[in-house]
């Protein structure tokens, strides 16, 4: 009679086997395996490629990178101008800086907004915290583009804000926000708050009030207590919502677009604009390439160590 | 001891809701505005969902919009649950870092390089072996499933980390195959996170606006690209009236899911 626990062992070989022997358990996982390969892996490679062309004249709007030509030799020309020009010419750099810098402001501020929210939420009373989560939520299942519009008729020369202070008498003539710098930031702002408060949220209902307790015992200040307790039990809360908010708002368009002005530059509108208004398809390709070399790239890296350090 | 009530928490939670909702209310007041302007209130009138209901156009893209959204949320959900299962449930197997990486990847994706590679991609495959020819309501769906479906398998991957595995045990070891136990037990149990993740397919493919722009050909406009084309030439109430109906579908169901979610846990209380 074998004892319990190798009486374990063996059924979980056997169970290891069959599962291992059982046809299917391949197609499971091969066929998201290549979907995802064929429509999401090779068109980077088809980026990267075509970022080393040059824009012709035709259809498809690039030259070719292996040529036969005609006296039979195999031509492979790589062109490099792309990236040169994004290097020289200060528009695209200075897009990516700006991107960068509206983005890093937005966030702090969904994180000041979104912060004393998600806290909120986690000291009202059971019954009304589902009520009040699902509220943060509604905005975001209603259409983005029009949430980004309802702000046009609240910021523009003669809209609602202006309106308001006219009658009050605090300014004389209309407030010309639409189409500046601050319409961004708000717009952004606005669009991505509940992507901040939801993983907040998460983390601050998981904490233990007991620690709120003790650090009031030990002498410690309801303030200090803040930052001394809840503020790093909830650093994990804190960068995923942050990352969240900053990777889509560095390759934001539909934003600066619409509420932007014509000075407004950032990286997404640059590339749109050169693939659809330039038709420069290798400069609109090589704007990309950059901007998963120097976004995409460190972002999944750092989830990557940071799985690692959790799962250690 | 209670956790005290700070009311400043408290009035910067109000503040936070009313930032939330301000525009969502400037739009459904001013789409029963008679006038056009934004600026005047000239009395109360339905005539712009009456114009709405007229506007060929508009519907039409909604039309399109949805057939894409259903068809979209659907594929997403199959290839997604596929993807987070192999993910949580299969251990170490050839190409798991591959699909791990591919499914993280869109998530952090901005949509204008998204869009661009998959138009990128269509069009190398049309000249190479002619297939898509053209764009249209296939290569929008085809790019909308390849991100949608990442979200869809970490939904699906986070319910299954937390799902027992003593029942599908228990099941095997009573002899039942593994797709008999994927269809038997697994999938009745991560049910609501198909759900879940059904809709969230279905709402980031109707709400989307780049990738659509990108990889969408003549005579394939979705409603966003239609809104965003007349949102362009300036404040039309004909959008405030869309949007007041969008909002109330959206709150409809929000309220039909809560009621729903709540019922069923107090029954599982009881």
């Amino acid at each position: 009679m074998p004892s319990p626990s190798l009486n374990k062992v063996l059924q979980r070989a056997r169970r290891g086997l069959r599962q291992h022997l059982t046809p299917g358990r391949g197609a499971v996982a091969s066929l998201p395996l290549l979907w995802l390969g064929l429509f999401f892996g090779l068109p980077f490679l088809i980026i990267a490629r075509i970022s080393l062309s040059e824009v012709v004249i035709g259809l498809p709007p690039y030259s070719a990178l292996v040529d036969l030509a005609e006296s039979g030799m195999l031509q492979v020309r790589l062109n490099f101008a792309n990236f040169l020009l994004l290097w020289e010419d200060n528009l695209y750099l200075d897009a990516f800086a700006n991107s960068v810098h509206v983005a890093s402001v937005s966030t702090l501020i969904c994180l000041l907004i979104g912060y004393p929210m998600a806290l909120g939420i986690t000291r009202v009373r059971e019954s009304l915290r589902v009520p009040l989560l699902m509220l943060v939520i509604l905005p975001f299942w209603t259409s983005f583009l029009i949430r980004v519009y309802a702000w046009i008729g609240i910021l523009k020369g003669n809209g609602l804000i202006s309106n308001v202070l006219m009658s009050l008498g605090l300014i004389d003539e209309p407030l010309h926000l639409l189409h500046t710098e601050f319409a961004v930031y708000l717009g952004i702002v606005y669009a991505y708050l509940p992507f901040m408060v939801l993983p907040l949220y998460a983390t601050l209902s998981r904490m233990d009030n007991a620690l709120l307790e003790a650090a009031a015992d030990l002498g410690c200040r309801p303030l200090c207590a803040f930052w001394r307790v809840t503020v790093p039990l909830s650093l994990p809360g804190i960068i995923a919502g942050s990352l969240l908010v900053f990777v889509p708002a560095v390759g934001e368009f539909v934003i600066p677009d619409l509420l932007g002005g014509p000075d407004t530059l950032m990286i997404g509108k640059v590339l749109w604009t050169e693939f659809f208004n330039n038709r420069d398809w290798p400069v609109a390709a090589s704007v990309a390439v950059a901007l998963l070399a120097l976004l995409v790239a460190p972002v999944l890296l750092f989830e990557r160590f940071r799985e690692r350090g959790q799962s250690e | 001891m209670t956790v005290r009530r700070p009311t400043l928490v408290f009035s910067l939670l109000a503040f936070g809701y009313a930032f939330l909702y301000t525009p969502i209310f400037s739009l459904i007041v001013y789409s029963f505005n008679e006038s056009r302007l934004v600026t005047v209130w000239a009395g109360f009138s339905t005539k712009w969902y009456v114009s709405l209901l007229h506007n060929e156009q508009l519907l039409g893209a909604a039309w399109i919009s949805l057939r894409i959204a259903l068809m979209n949320a659907t594929l997403a959900v199959v290839l997604g649950t596929l993807a987070g299962t192999a993910l949580v449930r299969f251990g170490r197997f050839r190409g798991r870092s591959a699909l791990a990486l591919m499914i993280g990847a869109p998530l952090v994706m901005p949509d204008v390089i998204l869009g661009l590679a998959s138009l990128l991609l269509f069009v190398a495959m049309e000249q190479l072996i002619g297939w898509p020819a053209g764009r249209g309501m296939t290569t929008i769906t085809i790019a909308h499933v390849t991100f949608s479906m990442a979200y869809v398998a970490v939904i699906v991957q986070s319910r299954l980390v937390r799902l027992d595995p003593s029942l599908e045990e228990a099941a095997m070891d009573l002899g039942a195959r593994p797709w008999k136990v994927f269809f038997v037990i697994t999938l009745p149990l991560i049910a609501p996170a198909l759900a879940a993740g059904w809709l969230l397919a279905f709402t980031l493919s109707l709400d989307d606006l780049v990738i659509a722009s990108f990889t969408s050909g003549p005579g394939a406009s979705t409603l966003p690209m239609v809104v965003y084309s007349s949102v362009r030439l300036g404040v039309s109430p004909e959008i405030n009236a869309l949007a007041t109906v969008l909002v109330a579908l959206v709150t409809i169901g929000i309220v039909i899911a809560g009621w729903s979610m709540q019922r069923k846990a107090r029954q599982t209380q009881v």
